[in-house]
């Protein structure tokens, strides 16, 4: 046990003489095709490949971490990581406790899947990942809400009648449609403002570097390109 | 992992299910029950010493000593574990950057809260944001295993502080009567006849230790139960290799044998410690041993 102490200790004074401008990414890696983690059980999806392209665009060395979506904001703010690249989206709410680099992908609606297309939102239990936009959608219009943790446990919950629809970010939704008799409903919702990165509020640098990469990509036309190959949303 | 791998979706059946359960994030599923069994095996000593510290404080002539003792034990056992987790690790962490803080970057003038934000000089930060993923994980892995001794040493401070009140009071007075210091009676009179009276109440510790672990989640670590939880959810064919439906209850059933065949295995454990410490006490177990024997 000392032994061990005495070594991660030293590990750490070591560690200190290493290269600076280290940028640690935080994300769900449970939101295909946003990030998930692949057969090899590394991080990816389009915000993967979209973190990795910043960060060499603004010549940072980046790190990818792992970090349950209910603490995201908390472990950020406390600093266990620099940015969040999870989908996201930019609110009013997020925006006081966090700062937002520029939204990389456009404001899209979400839409609901559900056992069968006749289910009116209104009127339903509609299940919804806690601590989200749809989440708080769905409680501000004062219909029946039943949050879960993880996006997979929203779609779990239709797919054994605890509610009769979800409410979530229509790309997400899409690699659902098909299974076990799911069916999206016509009706859309026109929430969120874009999906950006959140980063500290001390820390502005950070965000005017993650802010010129994401206008550099959006310029030359590479963010459409990847935006296409992972379908997460519409085009700029 | 085997070269007929390469196309999955050609191949049926059993060589099928060999690719599967080797893929990559198999093998990491694998190797978090090893991080569990180390995680007990490092816990549940330095819990015990935390446990003892308590109970010999708890039970210390010097006033100040027992203080700290009974409001530790009280204080520890009331918190909900998962409050605990989530409040005290983050303080933990953020107390010992606050005084590497002080300590490496006296001329830093910024306040460190910022709003929201708790904001040190790079070199405070611990670990480091430089260091490789691997350092951050162990260090959130000891920043687990000494969250959980501190809970877990609350309780057995309770165990152990009935415990040493448990051995006979004759033995004590014999000790007594053979001239024995104060110190001299604790540790060689009260000490060693203590245990039998602790093991129902640790072992009772040892089990909820067991499985508390997913509890490490929270911290960033990542558990079995985390891994059942991503590896039995649904796969589309787009993402992964290997698509299938939800797959919890199969994973988690997995999970259920595990535990079940770890906890049977310290139950049994516990028989022959249990056994063992009898052996010559002034107890019915010890007596009836002393009986068998003669």
């Amino acid at each position: 046990m000392k032994k061990l102490i005495l070594t991660t200790a030293a590990l750490a004074v070591t560690a200190g003489f290493a290269m600076a401008d280290t940028v640690r990414l935080g994300t769900e890696g449970a939101y295909a095709p946003w990030n998930f983690v692949n057969d090899a059980g590394e991080i990816d999806g389009f915000e993967r490949e979209l973190g990795d392209e910043l960060c060499k665009r603004a010549s940072l060395d980046c790190t990818w971490v792992k970090n349950d979506w209910d603490s995201i904001i908390p472990n950020l703010v406390s600093g266990n990581y620099d940015a969040i690249i999870a989908g996201m989206s930019i609110t009013a709410e997020r925006d006081e406790v966090i700062d937002f680099t520029q939204a990389y992908t456009p404001p899209d609606p979400s839409s609901y899947v559900a056992m069968s297309a006749d289910v009116n939102p209104e009127t339903a239990v509609v299940a919804a990942q806690a601590a989200t936009i749809q989440a708080a959608f769905v409680a501000n219009n004062g219909w029946t809400l039943i949050e879960f943790a993880s996006p997979e446990e929203t779609v779990a919950a239709v797919k054994n009648g605890e509610a009769d629809a979800v409410l979530a970010d229509k790309s997400f939704l899409d690699t659902m449609v098909g299974q076990d008799g799911l069916v999206m409903l016509e009706r859309m919702e026109a929430i969120g403002g874009g999906v950006g990165m959140g980063i500290r509020e001390s820390d502005g640098e950070l965000r005017a570097k993650f802010d010129t990469a994401i206008q550099s990509m959006k310029d030359d036309g590479t963010l459409n390109t990847l935006i296409a190959k992972w379908e997460v949303s519409s085009q700029w | 992992m085997f070269s007929y791998c390469t196309d999955p979706q050609t191949l049926e059946g059993l060589k099928w299910l060999s690719c599967y359960l080797t893929t990559g994030k198999h093998m990491s599923f694998y190797l978090s029950f090893g991080t569990v069994l180390v995680l007990l095996a490092i816990t549940a000593p330095t819990a015990l010493g935390f446990g003892f510290l308590g109970a010999m404080a708890a039970r210390a002539r010097f006033a100040p000593f027992r203080w700290i003792g009974k409001s530790y034990t009280a204080i520890v056992r009331g918190v909900p574990d998962i409050a605990f987790f989530l409040f005290f690790v983050i303080a933990l962490d953020q107390a010992f950057e606050w005084m590497r803080h002080k300590v490496k970057c006296p001329d830093w003038t910024d306040p460190i809260r910022q709003g929201n934000d708790f904001v040190v000089c790079d070199a405070a930060k611990l670990p480091l944001s430089t260091s490789p993923q691997w350092v951050h994980e162990t260090y959130g892995f000891f920043v687990a295993v000494l969250t959980f001794a501190i809970v877990f040493g609350a309780f057995a401070a309770n165990v152990l502080y009935g415990a040493m009140r448990a051995v006979p009071r004759a033995q004590m007075e014999t000790a007594e009567a053979y001239g024995m210091s104060q110190r001299q009676s604790f540790w060689r009179i009260m000490v060693p006849q203590m245990w039998v009276y602790a093991l129902p109440g640790l072992s009772n510790l040892w089990m909820i230790l067991i499985k508390a672990t997913p509890l490490l989640f929270l911290l960033g670590v990542e558990d079995a139960v985390y891994w059942a939880k991503e590896l039995g959810a649904t796969k589309t064919a787009k993402f992964s290799d290997y698509p299938h439906t939800n797959w919890h209850m199969q994973y988690y059933f997995g999970l259920l044998v595990f535990y079940l065949a770890f906890t049977s295995l310290s139950e049994r454990v516990f028989k022959r410690i249990s056994a063992r410490l009898s052996h010559g006490q002034a107890t019915a177990a010890g007596e009836a041993q002393r009986k068998a024997a003669a």
